[in-house]
């Protein structure tokens, strides 16, 4: 073989390496929360604050958790997949309200429709500090023994929605 | 309305880019005068039209104009003016479009500084140019549309991440980018000549200007990164080996060997395989770090897009043109020949075996760089590879490069003797022995680093001293003033870089050696202890920023019973995106830093405060700052403007100038004139 070829083969192994390196994740963390207990919670629901709801009410259901707030921009990229998944009615999407007002966010809901089956507030942001979340939004898939599956963190994609989560949320039996 | 013509320019570039990287290539080939003086007017249409996108898109950033997504998302109303403008490179898509604009800027350059080029050669040379930017407009108009609007806009932006709003990231990118992209004229002159076969000397001395010119913005560029995380991260370190760090530390490290392997090239026509290699890896390696950092296949603190798609084209277009250029080079290399011989112990064999040791460093960091993600790749696990492999393979790969880079400047070209060297460079032993020995009297603490570290920082001050006094002595002028003007500006930027690389060790020696930090609880009122210096916390306060809300500390640092200085750490919350940010307050001295950073509140009235005390720590920065100065001076030199024309007149009062290549019927032969560098 000619010497002057090495540097091309070395290479061309080279892009072997990153083209096999594309399609895996480095941001891929296991999250310490996955197949454990959901946090418990009690928290006002956003559109009757006299309401509350705790972790304990949704037992013995597959539910989804998506924490989202008005003041987020990547919220409003998977906002719409979301509407469009709850029209799907396969599974009930609780949102996870998150250092917000609840007089925006309900404006916000009003201007871009509401996915939720209810909205919970987290004025404080006391629950998602729990549910440990990086940023908004995140979304969490909860089995009927309360019991975290899944965790996306930023916006749900349609790939993530057909290739994991619709899956996932079929084999917990919804 | 304006961002859509922002978009319609870039569209437009993308079209002058095609013409230019198409038509001049096919003149040259043919032969039509015509299509090859396409070159010079499509490369400038082409800057033209990147420039009018990029200040459409700032535009947006500037009037806060948050129907433009990307200003929505990286930016704010409140944020102040200088950074709403640099806030446009603070993100993906801003970033790219500015990688695009600095690429179309070296082309303008080349078009403008290029009349000792023969047509045939610059119309390859801007077609290569126009080619890689026809791929990054590519890239940006489909994967990464900065112009992309968002309705509704939202009533405010999300605001620039804190860490970027500070005046060291001002001009870290776009002086890094200057130095990235800058790499691309070598290796576009290194494309043409291995197509039209012409690898001589007067390809390696256009090549010359243009490669130290972007590797002194990349030096730049690297020290201003390091400088903003030792300031703005808060833990008091320079330099983490991150895949980031490390995907600009690659091109700078091959980028080192290219510009001293063009010396050879240049003066004595060797190299000239080895050469146009190097300027191929050091592009390539440029462009791999931007598929790095752009792709997401690593995780890093600078990462800020992980786009699949954006990766997949990346490597596409990596695959293209580092593929592309390699299998020319493989199919070229055996026709061009050896060029100059020369002897196991010469000057180039120096210059070869330090090539050789740079680019196994480079190998070895970028084997660091990827290990994990090949690891991953092989489904063996995840692992990340840290600053401990980095420090192991660095340290023993660079000690014989710092030592023979003391005796290349003094042997001579193609046969120099080693008794001879040896009796020369007497004193430079002497004076090398004699620092680390005194430095362990003087500091008091001796570890083999430290020895080590201060021995070869020595050892390449007193060689270039040595360097310096020996071409003075070999010009037979009794005037020194003369002699010293007689030596060129290449000369003495070479010496200036290199004691910049002395200046460098010794504050990296004595930093990591001697530096001390204490992390402690404070009250208002108390006094703590680091390196001798008492600090005495005096009060907290809120205070409220432009953008953010503070608790600032005031610290008096006291030495001796005396007042030293009076620092400000803040602990910022930004208003926007809620988070915390550490913002040191250092008093800063050619001999040590005093850093103190503010932590968290410990009780109501108790804070966590870190104090360092770095001595030295300066150096560092000085050092690169002087390598890029005497890359600078190298620039300057007058012989690279001379050529353009015809030889001038020499003035009857100039000596000789310093031996320069000539080529004569393809062999290159050394004319040695008193003194010259070719000694």
């Amino acid at each position: 073989m000619r010497k002057s070829l090495i540097p091309l083969a070395i290479f061309l192994v080279l892009v072997g390496f990153l083209a096999v390196g594309l399609g895996l994740n480095p941001r891929e963390v296991p999250s310490p929360l996955i197949n454990r207990p959901a946090p418990a919670f009690s928290l006002p629901l956003l559109d009757a604050p006299e309401q509350k709801l705790s972790a304990q009410d949704l037992r013995g259901q597959v539910w989804i958790l998506n924490v989202w707030a008005s003041w987020c921009v990547a919220c409003r990229i998977e906002h719409p997949l979301l509407v469009e998944f709850s029209k799907m009615g396969m599974v009930p999407l609780y949102g996870l309200n998150y250092k917000d007002k609840p007089e925006d966010a309900t404006q916000w809901l009003k201007k871009f429709g509401d996915p939720y089956t209810r909205s919970l507030s987290d004025r404080e942001g006391l629950v998602g500090i729990d549910f440990g979340v990086y940023g908004v939004p995140e979304t969490f898939v909860i089995d009927k023994q309360g019991v975290i599956r899944f965790k996306q963190i930023g916006p749900v994609t349609p790939e993530v929605l057909r290739d994991e989560i619709i899956p996932l949320v079929r084999k917990l039996g919804a | 309305m304006i961002y859509e013509l922002g978009h319609l320019a870039l569209i437009l570039a993308l079209a002058m880019s095609l013409a230019q990287g198409v038509l001049p290539m096919i003149g040259a080939q043919t032969g039509n005068a015509a299509w090859m003086g396409l070159a010079r007017p499509t490369a400038r249409g082409q800057f033209v039209f990147v420039l009018i996108a990029y200040l459409c898109l700032t535009h947006a950033f500037v009037t806060n104009d948050f129907s433009v997504a990307l200003a929505a998302n990286h930016s704010n109303s409140t944020l102040p003016l200088h950074y709403r403008i640099t806030a446009v490179w603070g993100n993906h898509e801003g970033s790219i479009l500015l990688w695009s604009l600095i690429l179309a800027g070296w082309t303008l350059a080349v078009s403008i500084f290029s009349r000792q080029l023969d047509d045939r050669m610059l119309a390859r040379v801007l077609g290569v140019m126009g080619l890689i930017s026809c791929g990054f407009i590519l890239f940006t108009l489909f994967t990464s549309n900065p112009f992309e609007r968002m309705f509704p806009p939202p009533a405010d932006g999300q605001d620039l991440n804190p860490l970027l709003q500070d005046p060291g990231m001002v001009i870290h990118p776009p002086m890094l980018y200057m130095g990235y992209v800058g790499f691309v004229v070598a290796f576009a002159f290194a494309v043409a000549a291995l197509i039209s076969g012409q690898l001589d000397a007067a390809w390696a001395r256009w090549s010359r200007p243009w490669t130290t010119a972007a590797w002194c913005f990349l030096t730049i560029g690297i020290a201003l990164g390091s400088f903003w995380a030792y300031y703005e991260l808060g833990w008091g370190g320079w330099w983490f080996w991150d895949p980031v760090e490390n995907a600009s530390f690659l091109p700078w490290l091959v980028g080192t060997a290219l510009i001293h392997s063009l010396a050879v090239t240049e003066k004595r026509g060797g190299f000239k395989m080895w050469t146009a290699l190097l300027a191929i890896l050091t592009f390539s390696l440029s462009l791999l770090g931007t598929f790095i950092v752009r792709s997401g296949v690593l995780s890093s603190v600078h990462a800020f897009a992980t786009d699949p798609t954006r990766g997949v084209f990346i490597l596409g277009f990596l695959a293209v043109v580092i593929g592309g250029s390699l299998a020319l080079f493989a199919w070229r290399a055996p026709q061009v020949g050896l060029g100059g011989s020369f002897e196991p112990v010469s000057r180039e064999s120096m210059l070869l075996a330090n090539n050789v040791l740079l680019l196994v460093a480079a190998a070895a960091v970028l084997l660091g760089t990827l290990y994990p993600l090949a690891v991953d790749a092989l489904g063996v696990g995840k692992l990340s590879v840290g600053p401990p492999y980095f420090d192991t393979v660095f340290v023993p790969l660079m000690t014989p490069a710092l030592f023979l880079m003391g005796i290349g400047p003094i042997a001579r070209w193609r046969q120099a003797r080693l008794p001879e060297l040896a009796y020369r460079l007497r004193w430079a032993f002497g004076v090398a022995a004699v620092s680390a020995l005194a430095a362990f009297l003087a500091l008091g603490k001796w570890t083999p680093m430290i020895g080590l570290g201060l021995a070869l920082a020595a050892w390449i001050a007193s060689t270039v001293v040595l360097a310096l006094v020996t071409r003075l002595q070999e010009h037979k002028s009794p005037d020194w003033r003369r002699r010293f003007a007689a030596q060129p500006g290449s000369f003495y930027g070479m010496l200036l870089a290199h004691l910049g690389v002395a200046v460098f060790i010794v504050g990296v020696t004595i930093v990591s050696g001697f530096e001390s930090e204490s992390d402690v609880r404070m009250e208002p009122g108390d006094t703590a202890t680091v390196a001798g210096y008492q600090v005495r916390l005096d009060k907290i306060e809120d205070v409220t920023g432009p953008n953010y809300q503070a608790s600032r500390a005031t610290l008096s640092v006291i030495q001796d019973g005396k007042l030293v200085a009076i620092v400000r750490p803040d602990r910022r919350v930004y208003n926007v995106s809620r988070s915390p940010m550490t913002e040191v307050a250092i008093d800063r001295g050619l001999l040590r830093d005093v850093y103190i950073a503010l932590g968290d509140p410990v009780s109501a009235t108790a804070w966590s405060v870190r104090l360092h005390h770095k001595p030295f720590v300066n150096w560092i920065w000085i050092g690169c700052m002087l390598m890029a100065l005497g890359g600078f001076l190298a620039v300057m030199d007058r012989r690279y403007r001379k050529l353009r024309v015809s030889e001038p007149v020499r003035p009857a009062s100039a000596p000789p100038q310093a031996d320069r290549a000539l080529p004569i019927g393809g062999v290159v032969v050394a004319r040695s004139g008193a003194g010259g560098t070719g000694r």
